[in-house]
């Protein structure tokens, strides 16, 4: 698993990237209330946003990590926006995307590199 | 967070693992472990403990009680002088221009009158009571009480445990009550829509009773996020936010907490400040009015949120003044003032929430059914 400093973190499975929020994002944002996830087929570029969340407390947006196409969008957390705060690194995906080059992966931060990060 | 000051409860809300936030220069919880969701539940299924010794106690003094009584009306449009002994009751100060300067609780406790202001005004009401009311009422912020709240469908068997006296109480009785040792002062009132009490305590026993009010299983302490959405569930407004300086208390949709004795007509009419244009928006309607507000989506409508007519008009019709998720509801709730001709329940606006029309319907306050014990 890979992480970013804007608190994702990316699972490569096949030739596609699982993104999610991590645990420590979840948590700081409290309960998630709202999800509003991108369209399949939608071509972003790294730093779009793609999807707002909002828990009880205010409303944030999650960037795309990386250029790529949304392929497919967890649409469970739409009706259950809770399940972030449940499984934030399991089941809460919350899309998965083609990149052109896997190995863009590599500048991001490891797991060790992420906890030092956030603490 | 150097130049906050800190409520007596503060190691307490510390060693319970509150997050603490500035809020109105205090360091204050805004969520326990619990989180906010989860103690909004809590405290509509039970009973919740809120620590709001950041507001203001204030107390008023005068030869006669009269007097202090007679001074506050030239303050407030409400009914003082025919307040009973041992009661209490809603109020906002206004200005010449009749906005409002900020809402309180005023309380007749026979030779006085104690007032409980919001903590972001304490210093500007108490000027105000003391350059309209001195020398003939002595005005005193108290510093050395602290403030609690024990809101819930359980507060009435929680604190009855430590007074039984407390179980005797009407909504918006007031009583002196030994809790924990100390003398406190009680009302049978709270901001959450649900029946509970609000306990001004002396600083030096106010951990120990919170702790004997938290051991109770019945009871978890409750942060600022949670009374926030249970007020705005209640349909209750926040200073500074559905009110404030150039909003009446008719826009406000407060008309209620005008007594008739004070209102054109009454026996003791108007007299205070802006009663003219306070009087004249009862007589013809406000231009705007504040509403509850139902979004139709998921998707909450935060404060600032602007309210339209249809989905493509220009000109905005309202504004949302406080919004987020009802826990209780189960879906986003929100108020907002909007022209008084969109006001009326049912009536469908468009919320823009990140550019996008979603719609919203003007709905019924509160919404959720109060548990005052009357």
């Amino acid at each position: 698993m890979k992480f970013t400093e804007e608190h994702e973190w990316l699972r490569v499975e096949g030739d596609e990237v699982v993104v999610g929020i991590t645990a420590h994002a979840a948590e700081q944002l409290g309960d998630v209330v709202f999800i509003e996830l991108p369209d399949e087929g939608t071509e972003v570029v790294k730093d779009d946003e793609v999807v707002v969340i909002e828990s009880v407390k205010a409303a944030s947006d999650i960037l795309a990590p990386l250029d790529g196409e949304i392929t497919e969008v967890n649409a469970v957390l739409v009706e259950e926006p809770s399940k972030v705060n449940d499984d934030p690194e399991g089941e809460a995906w919350f899309f998965k995307m083609k990149v052109e080059d896997l190995s863009v992966l590599d500048d991001l931060l490891d797991e060790a590199a992420y906890k030092a990060f956030i603490s | 967070m150097s130049d906050l000051k800190r409520t007596p409860l503060y190691d307490l809300h510390v060693a319970l693992g509150a997050k603490m936030v500035p809020f109105a220069g205090y360091e204050m919880p805004v969520q326990y472990s619990l989180g906010v969701m989860k103690e909004h539940l809590h405290c509509r299924a039970a009973a919740g403990l809120f620590d709001v010794s950041h507001m203001g106690q204030v107390v008023l003094r005068a030869s006669d009680p009269q007097i202090a009584k007679a001074g506050i009306e030239r303050l407030i449009p409400q009914d003082v002088m025919g307040l009973e002994e041992d009661r209490q009751r809603y109020g906002f100060f206004t200005n010449d221009t009749g906005g409002i300067e900020d809402d309180l609780m005023f309380a007749n406790r026979g030779d006085h009158m104690f007032v409980v202001v919001n903590a972001a005004c304490k210093d500007a009401d108490v000027a105000h009571l003391r350059a309209a009311l001195e020398p003939d009422v002595t005005v005193k912020l108290l510093e050395n009480r602290a403030l609690l709240a024990l809101q819930g469908p359980k507060a009435e068997t929680v604190l009855a445990e430590h007074h039984p006296m407390v179980a005797e109480m009407r909504f918006m009785d007031v009583a002196t009550v030994p809790l924990a040792g100390a003398e406190c002062w009680v009302s049978r009132s709270g901001y959450t829509g649900e029946d509970g009490y609000e306990i001004s305590v002396p600083a030096a026993a106010a951990t120990d009773l919170a702790k004997a009010l938290l051991a109770h299983d019945d009871v978890e302490a409750i942060g600022l996020g949670a009374r926030d959405s249970l007020r705005l569930e209640a349909g209750l407004c926040l200073y500074g936010h559905d009110m404030d300086p150039k909003t009446s208390p008719i826009e406000a949709s407060l008309t209620w907490a005008i007594q008739k004795t004070r209102r054109a007509g009454g026996a003791r009419a108007g007299g205070f400040p802006g009663a003219d244009r306070i009087f004249q928006e009862m007589a013809d309607g406000p231009a705007r009015r504040r509403v509850g507000l139902k979004p139709e989506g998921r998707a909450p409508m935060r404060e600032g949120t602007m309210l339209y007519a249809d989905e493509s008009s220009d000109a905005p019709i309202g504004i949302v003044t406080s919004g987020g998720f009802g826990p209780s509801v189960g879906a986003p709730v929100a108020m907002g003032t909007v022209d008084a001709a969109m006001a009326s329940e049912g009536t469908l606006l468009f919320g823009d929430v990140r550019g996008k029309r979603l719609p919203v319907a003007v709905a019924k306050l509160p919404f959720v059914a109060p548990g005052f014990k009357r």
